[in-house]
């Protein structure tokens, strides 16, 4: 059977930027950028081919 | 296979999985997928990939944000940052590892016969300057007399767009070849030259050049996800390093930077249990490893 070690003070901090991550991405999309990098991803770029 | 070869090689396949270009199909997808950004570096514009490219898209954000000001758009780059913030609060840089398309044609690259190199310590800090200038502070400040900015780390040095998206849809559409000039040519040169340095060194480009691996990396001591060393246990035997994929030494720091969290040193290197991690606090279960090793 598997053991667990001793258990470590458990950490906030990547909870509280997980939060903050997670409400930029909301307002991102509000805002309307899923559609404005759809808009990009739907067409050849000429620039990452190296042609632009 | 090892399972992450598996998940790597997964990751690979979902992320290109439009298949249908080469039959008579579109010559690139372009569905609602295409506007959730992956979390590798895989160019948006392979014919197969299905979803952005984060490296792109936040460029593209950063470069059109002035006149799209001008007309209303609030296009901060918030979606893209958040995303990436969200995988980095939760695991830090362990995507460049798994699901990295790119990560993963180096490591493949780097298994060529040769004789091998250590890639100095110093161009571990580039990729911070080629994420602040090239895709940051360069689309947002040199614009033209539209206030457009250019995507600068896609058109002058990705070398992943030159060969997932340049040399397939040169050959699939001959209509742009008749455009190919000094640009796509110093881009060739530079792609051939990251071939070679992948060969010599181990991730080379994921060390010293990748903007995605470098936003990752700023959450590698903060994330949840972290790895421990015990002190008392570890012999310094350097079998860690030897096996590291980013020469990281994992006695010095076992949250490096360049720490991809591959999990090979718990699970293959370390026979005296030194190395483990943690998730938020609670430590991983034992590996057969640390068990022998108690």
């Amino acid at each position: 059977m598997p053991v667990r070690t001793k258990k470590l003070p458990t950490r906030k901090l990547p909870f509280v930027l997980l939060l903050f991550f997670v409400a930029a991405v909301v307002l991102g999309i509000n805002f309307g950028e899923l559609g404005a990098v759809f808009e990009k991803a739907v067409t050849i770029c000429l620039d990452c081919i190296g042609i632009g | 296979m090892s399972f992450r070869r598996f998940i790597q090689l997964a990751a690979t396949v979902l992320t290109n999985a439009y298949w249908l270009f080469p039959f008579g199909g579109a010559s690139m997808y372009a569905g609602r997928l295409k506007s959730v950004c992956v979390p590798g570096l895989n160019c948006w514009s392979c014919p197969a990939a299905v979803g952005a490219c984060p490296v792109g898209a936040l460029q593209n954000i950063l470069a059109g944000l002035r006149p799209g000001l001008e007309v209303g758009n609030k296009h901060f780059g918030l979606y893209v940052v958040g995303l990436l913030g969200v995988l980095g609060s939760l695991v830090g840089r362990m995507p460049c590892a798994w699901v990295c398309p790119f990560g993963f044609f180096q490591e493949l690259m780097h298994k060529i016969p040769s004789p091998k190199l250590k890639m100095p310590g110093f161009l571990s800090y580039l990729k911070y300057v080629f994420l602040g200038l090239f895709v940051v502070l360069l689309p947002l400040l040199v614009v033209d007399e539209f206030g457009f900015g250019q995507i600068w780390f896609c058109k002058y040095v990705c070398p992943a767009g030159t060969l997932e998206a340049g040399l397939p849809m040169l050959a699939l559409k001959p209509d742009l070849r008749d455009m190919v000039g000094t640009l796509f040519y110093v881009k060739l040169t530079l792609l051939f030259a990251f071939l070679a340095w992948m060969v010599l060194c181990k991730r080379p480009f994921c060390r010293a050049v990748c903007p995605l691996g470098a936003i990752y990396s700023l959450f590698n001591k903060a994330s949840a996800f972290r790895m421990t060393w015990d002190a008392e246990k570890c012999v310094l035997c350097g079998q860690c390093y030897h096996d590291c994929p980013m020469d990281v030494k994992f006695w010095e720091n076992p949250n490096h930077p360049d720490c991809i969290r591959c999990l090979k040193c718990y699970q293959k290197s370390c026979k005296y249990g030194a190395i483990s991690y943690e998730i938020a606090g609670v430590p991983a279960r034992k590996t057969l490893n640390e068990k022998a090793a108690s």
